[in-house]
């Protein structure tokens, strides 16, 4: 891996360390119980953040197949958060078990085996015309269409969009493919991150009360305007030249917004606060991967269609 | 968790456990936890070593170690499960895993005449040991919670000084529904609630009223009462 790769990881760390200790000189100022609440849960995600850059980190580290079962294990603990929160029925059991068991290991043994052709079809096609087939012969017509889409948009968004990420490493740009991956996360987690550092420091306008409370327009567009910036300075990571790094970032960071966005209606319309509970500070996968469920599908496709070799 | 054996403490049901029992049933609850999380949230009370009867909604073959998985293991050690002798007594696999593994307690539901079925029950909480029942009498299959079965009042009215804490276990019913050997790996939650006792003069049917509300209230409005 390049010797960029290194000084990018080394920032990563060192920014860390960072966050780590301002962490612990804010935990010791705060004193009114709001505030330590705050603090509290600042340090739980940076305690995260640790644990998370290790796996991820390792995953690419140890090589492409690591990766893939890493995002397999993602998809499979975002897919069970989603149902977790989300109504099902009786005749959604075998669909729902198929899902679990067949759909997700083989869109992955595609992925793994770099079958292109099938691995962007699998799911849209033959999962969206078999399981709601499956769910017929159960009898059970309460609901049918919204049931359907239920299962169609869990499978969507947890295993097909999210394998998009790690499907980078299919493609062939003169760059290392990992370091395809390596960009994607680093600009949709630090648009994330900015966005909630922003809106913490500044955020003053609610932008969309309704579906994510903490959401505010300085947070928006302070931290996705920051996002672009480390995205174009990043370009080195990519097959991409500056003016081009910052466009693609720009529709990773676009995209990234609305895929938390529509992840935050839908928990709202399930009454949940957070997907699930595994990662302290965060909530659960789906909650941390959100963003990634819009934009790894259009990174891929941008990079596919316009810097494959 | 503390883990180390105190053999002195133990209560007597437990005692003849070997390791390889021990693994048992550290493997199912590991298997348990990774298929269905069994995670645990307490609201109406904390965990406790003091002998209580746990009762919760009953669903899937899952909910007797799913309730076991979710309690800490000082508790759990304490705590037998009781279970139906025509399911799990009918073949030697089942009453290993029920006997031994969960350290359940098999009764009879449908006794003999001028028989006490509740009897091994009844010297466990005597032995001051915690038991698990699922007082709808058998697994329900639909998301409502069935009318509860008189044994719950005869122990709450034999052992009036012992708390009876309300379980709710979410889910269950969509991982493993009655008829399907196939588990779907949702997560689900074990609710438990604020404890409750028989009040004086409190007759049969107000209390499994009250006991059976009180497992629905932790179902957060999931239920239609």
């Amino acid at each position: 891996m390049s010797s960029f790769f290194s000084i990018v990881l080394a920032a990563i760390l060192g920014l860390l360390a960072v966050a780590s200790a301002t962490g612990f000189i804010l935990q010791r100022r705060a004193t009114e119980p709001g505030s330590v609440a705050t603090v509290h849960n600042l340090n739980a995600r940076i305690r995260s953040w640790w644990i998370m850059v290790a796996i991820f980190g390792g995953a690419i580290l140890l090589g492409d197949t690591a990766v893939v079962v890493l995002f397999a294990f993602l998809s499979f603990m975002a897919l069970r958060e989603f149902w977790t929160l989300t109504p099902s029925r009786r005749g959604d059991h075998l669909a729902l078990f198929l899902s679990f068991f067949v759909v997700l290991p083989v869109q992955y043994v595609l992925l793994g085996t770099l079958w292109y052709g099938l691995f962007s079809i699998f799911i849209p096609v033959y999962a969206f015309l078999i399981l709601p087939a499956v769910a017929t012969l159960t009898g059970d017509v309460n609901e049918f269409l919204a049931r359907t889409a239920r299962v169609q948009w869990g499978l969507m968004l947890t295993v097909y969009s999210i394998s998009h990420a790690p499907a980078l490493l299919m493609l062939e740009t003169g760059t290392p493919p990992a370091l395809l991956l390596v960009y994607l996360v680093i600009v949709v987690q630090l648009s994330d991150v900015f966005q909630y550092v922003w809106g913490k420091l500044l955020g003053k306008h609610r932008f969309s009360p309704n579906i994510s409370p903490s959401k505010t327009l300085e947070g928006l567009f302070g931290g996705g305007a920051s996002a672009i910036l480390v995205g174009t300075l990043l370009y080195r990571l990519t097959p991409f030249s500056p003016l081009q790094a910052a466009a693609v970032s720009t529709v990773i960071v676009v995209a990234g917004f609305f895929g938390g966005f529509v992840l935050s209606a839908i928990k709202r319309d399930l009454n949940a606060k957070d997907w699930g509970y595994v990662i302290e500070g965060h909530g659960g996968v789906l909650d941390r991967l959100d963003s990634i469920t819009f934009a790894a599908p259009l990174f891929f496709h941008i990079v596919r269609y316009w810097f494959t070799t | 968790m503390g883990e180390e054996e105190d053999a002195s403490r133990r209560p007597i049901a437990s005692r003849s456990s070997s390791w390889a029992i021990a693994l048992v049933r550290r493997l199912l609850v590991l298997f348990v936890r990774i298929m269905v999380g069994a995670r645990s949230e307490w609201r109406g009370c904390t965990p406790d070593l003091r002998r209580r009867i746990y009762f919760a909604n009953h669903n899937s073959h899952v909910d007797t170690v799913a309730v076991m998985a979710a309690l800490p293991w000082p508790v759990r050690r304490l705590t037998h499960p009781v279970a139906a002798r025509d399911y799990w007594g009918t073949s030697a696999f089942r009453r290993f895993i029920a006997e031994k593994g969960l350290r359940a307690v098999l009764i009879d539901r449908k006794p003999l005449p001028d028989s006490n079925p509740l009897e091994p029950v009844e010297r466990l909480l005597e032995e001051g040991c915690s038991v698990l029942i699922f007082p709808e009498g058998t697994r329900s299959s639909s998301e409502e919670i069935a009318p509860f079965r008189s044994g719950i009042y005869r122990l709450a009215c034999r052992f009036p000084d012992v708390d009876l804490v309300p379980i709710h276990l979410d889910n269950l019913q969509r991982i493993l529904p009655k008829g399907s050997w196939l588990i779907v790996p949702i997560t689900c939650t074990a609710r438990f609630g604020k404890p409750l006792r028989v009040e004086p003069g409190e007759g049969k049917d107000a209390f499994l009223a009250r006991a059976r509300a009180a497992v629905i209230e932790l179902a957060d409005g999931k239920h239609i009462a």
